[in-house]
């Protein structure tokens, strides 16, 4: 167990999704408020259609995926603030994008095993160089988070009244989706798309079925997170032993368990809270 | 009467695709008055509210607030929307509601503010929140989701609040507290306030002068003075007559009771 | 195109031919309640859904369709319970997909054939589809129409005026889950032939080009079965003639349908016939 943690690919596998999973959390909390929870799994979808055309090209799939996710988010921006129009517009550009990306792999023949890394995450891949730029994209992602925090929460709130006070609504929103697109895109290149959509939806959720006041909601979050990440790590790595050292299971799976299952009980708990004050 | 009035709508248009919503409107309203807007459906009460706070742009004339365009006002004003949708799973409590309206558009992470925090105490009181303060604002009543609006719209310490429709949902009680409200407010802080409406009766004795707006074009005087059949019969472009029951007012247009 | 005429004779593109236009006709038909419901988020997650039947299937050794279609009802059964009394909903289905992603991952990991048959199940293959394939999916396909037949006028109304239809004695939850199932089948069906990453397109394109063009429910789904039959021939055609993947052909028609269609309409997309009150 102690040769697991010592091994550098580990640390840094846990740091890094740690500084991801705090990020996507944060930023899941204003994707969760706002309502965007499909256009954000979109972006990580979309994404994986840049990473895939970066391959092809030859470039190192994380542009293709920065350069694809910053686009989605841009186009969903621009589709309009209604829900209902939004999620469609989004539904078929996604639809679209899944359509050349199909194209983009099946051109591309020698990384099957990078597509897939892609796709459902490589965290025990993770190179300990990459550490530093994951770390600098996600302090300058929350910076500019902490930066938008107020005017933000006021536009998600109450978007005509926060107009009237001289908010720049669609400015701000926009602003976010771009944040968004970036942490995302830096999660899902360090553990894979599904687990981004993951980390992104589901602390966040589940610290607002607890937490009443936004800052703490948001501190939760970011823990919430984390431990989900790291727990999920140890299971893949327990799974190994239940195996009998055959394989391990993903650890896509496991976060995903994890996050629907924090939140549901989450759920069923603030019921119950809600239930007993009324 | 020397100081410049607080709105002035001068031969205001506004059109919204063929439809000619407001035709050639006037009037001005001095700082500290209570001015009721009272028309029917899609008379343009919301779309003057909108005009007057920079939302919209009118397709023709001009207007200012405090004597300047309306969009150098942003933030200096008060406004309750018609609509407050607010998800009852939002995690957000009352208080943090209405401190919002204190400095939610400045960017930047709020840090704890003992000035704030008694700012907020104080609007909250004034409007009578101050029990629910901590409650999560999305499981109120809707006449307690009003009262924080209008904290929310006050906590900013405008000169001037717009209220679109706040009594749409309320019984005559709920009406008559908000009114109630609305007019002490008014007094104690020297505001000049618009309060759109349909039915002028709750506000019949709050109100310095009333704004009524009918087909497009708007007349401005007191009660007595506007809520004639004269007046209005001029307003709809067709007999209309006014009845007096008990001490309410009910106007009667052509084929259509209109309250 | 006397390649893809002496194709025709081959029985596996005519099988293709059949299992796609089935697919077609039934996306079409049931777009149309999707894009009026605005349930396009929970359609992608059960088509995502059977991404862990069809994975599931290969491990256990069954027939991937059946897999396919056990989850994608387990899965509609699943999220419709989940979602039922929720306002958030799309954070719901959100966790749901990512959980059948994974335990789809979780099955081909079980299995260590990870990449090639990752592939084919998300974006689909012509060349997989086989006569009893064809059969099993026009039987779902035809049970999933019959069922939306029979409850889509009290769906329509439930959709446009839920308090109202609830008071008239339309049972609005049981519908709301029999939808689900029904969208679930026609995932679980349209996956043989785009692949589960591209169901999509097929159920929600179609229909909301046609939703852009025509206010009258009954044309507006004609055209949509329409658009959809002429994207799938269209794509496989298509793929045949260039080995290319055909999921990508037919989301690119159907992105070009749409994006004529609004061209040629200038209105925004309402959804609902008859809508727009005018304030």
């Amino acid at each position: 167990m102690s040769a697991f943690f010592a091994s550098p690919n580990v640390q840094a596998a846990l740091l890094a999704s740690a500084v991801v999973a705090a990020l996507s959390a944060a930023i899941g909390y204003f994707v969760v408020l706002r309502g965007l929870s499909f256009a954000g799994h979109a972006v990580t979808d979309i994404g994986l259609t840049g990473g895939a055309g970066a391959l092809l090209a030859g470039f190192d799939p994380l542009w293709g995926l920065l350069a694809f996710s910053a686009g989605a988010a841009a186009a969903v921006g621009l589709l309009g603030d209604r829900a209902r129009e939004r999620d469609l517009a989004t539904g078929l550009v996604l639809a679209f994008a899944l359509g050349v990306g199909a194209l983009f792999l099946h051109l591309q023949t020698r990384y099957a095993n990078a597509q897939a890394a892609l796709l459902f995450g490589s965290v025990f891949d993770t190179d300990p160089g990459l550490l530093r730029a994951v770390a600098a994209i996600g302090i300058l992602a929350l910076a500019a988070l902490a930066f938008l925090y107020r005017p933000l929460l006021f536009a998600s709130v109450a978007p005509e009244v926060a107009r009237t006070a001289g908010v720049p609504v669609r400015g701000v929103g926009f602003a976010f989706l771009i944040v968004m697109a970036v942490a995302v895109a830096e999660t899902a290149q360090v553990v894979g798309v599904l687990i981004a959509t993951a980390l992104l939806v589901g602390p966040a959720a589940t610290a607002m079925a607890l937490e009443r006041r936004p800052l703490r909601g948001i501190a939760l979050a970011m823990a919430l997170g984390i431990a989900e990440c790291w727990i999920a790590i140890g299971l893949a790595f327990a799974s190994f032993a239940w195996s009998g050292g055959a394989h391990s299971w993903p650890v896509s799976f496991f976060v995903a368990v994890l996050a629907l299952g924090a939140f549901l009980a989450a759920r069923a708990a603030g019921g119950r809270k809600a239930a007993r004050r009324a | 009467m020397s100081a410049e009035p607080a709105v002035a709508f001068e031969n205001v248009s506004f059109r919204r695709g063929d439809r000619l919503v407001l035709g050639r409107v006037s009037f001005a309203i001095a700082a500290g008055e209570f001015v009721g807007v009272i028309g029917g459906n899609g008379a343009g009460k919301s779309t003057l509210l909108q005009l007057a706070l920079g939302l919209l742009v009118p397709s023709a004339g001009e207007i200012r607030v405090f004597g300047r365009p309306p969009r150098a006002l942003r933030g200096a004003l008060g406004y309750v929307p018609q609509r407050i949708e607010l998800d009852p799973d939002l995690p957000l409590r009352a208080r943090d509601f209405v401190s919002l309206g204190v400095d939610g558009a400045r960017f930047g992470v709020p840090l704890p503010s003992a000035a704030r925090r008694s700012r907020v105490d104080e609007t909250l009181a004034e409007v009578g929140a101050l029990a629910f303060a901590d409650e999560p604002v999305g499981r109120l009543s809707g006449g307690e989701q009003q009262r924080l609006a209008i904290a929310q719209a006050i906590a900013g310490n405008p000169r001037l609040l717009l209220l679109d429709e706040p009594l749409a949902n309320l019984d005559i009680d709920g009406s008559a507290e908000i009114v109630e409200l609305v007019a002490r407010l008014a007094r104690e802080r020297g505001l000049t306030v618009l309060l759109v409406a349909h039915d002028v009766n709750p506000l019949v004795r709050a109100m310095d002068r009333i704004l009524y707006l009918a087909d497009g074009r708007a007349a401005i005087g007191t009660v007595a003075e506007i809520v004639t059949e004269d007046t209005l019969s001029r307003l709809y472009d067709r007999p209309v007559d006014v009845l007096r029951v008990r001490g309410r007012v009910i106007v009667v247009a052509g084929d259509e009771i209109h309250e | 195109m006397p390649d893809l005429a002496r194709g025709l004779a081959e029985p596996y593109l005519q099988n293709a031919l059949a299992g796609a236009l089935i697919v077609a006709l039934l996306g079409a038909f049931v777009g149309y309640f999707v894009v009026v419901r605005g349930a396009a988020f929970a359609t992608h997650a059960l088509s995502q859904i059977g991404f862990a039947g069809a994975a599931g299937a290969v491990l256990l050794g069954i027939a991937p369709l059946a897999g396919l279609i056990g989850f994608a009802l387990l899965g509609a059964l699943g999220l419709g319970a989940l979602t039922a009394r929720s306002r958030s909903s799309d954070v719901v289905t959100a966790l749901v997909l990512v959980c059948s992603l994974g335990t789809g991952a979780l099955f081909l990991a079980l299995q260590r054939d990870y990449a090639s048959n990752a592939f084919s199940l998300l974006f689909g293959t012509i060349v997989g589809v086989d006569r009893t394939d064809v059969a099993l999916t026009a039987l779902a396909a035809l049970v999933a129409a019959v069922t939306l037949l029979a409850i889509a006028r009290p769906l329509l109304f439930a959709t446009v005026a839920r308090e109202a239809a609830r008071s008239a004695g339309v049972p609005v939850a049981a519908l709301d889950i029999a939808f689900l199932v029904v969208v679930a089948l026609a995932a679980a069906v349209t996956v043989p032939v785009v692949g589960t990453l591209l169901v999509f397109s097929l159920t929600i394109g179609p229909a909301a080009a046609a939703a852009r063009l025509s206010r009258y429910p009954p044309a507006a789904i004609a055209l949509a079965v329409a658009l959809g039959a002429l994207a799938v021939l269209g794509g496989i055609a298509l793929a045949y003639e260039t080995d290319w993947p055909v999921g990508f052909f037919i989301a690119s028609f159907v992105m070009l349908e749409y994006l004529v269609a609004t061209a040629l309409s200038k209105r925004p997309v309402a959804g609902l016939p008859g809508r727009g009150l005018r304030r």
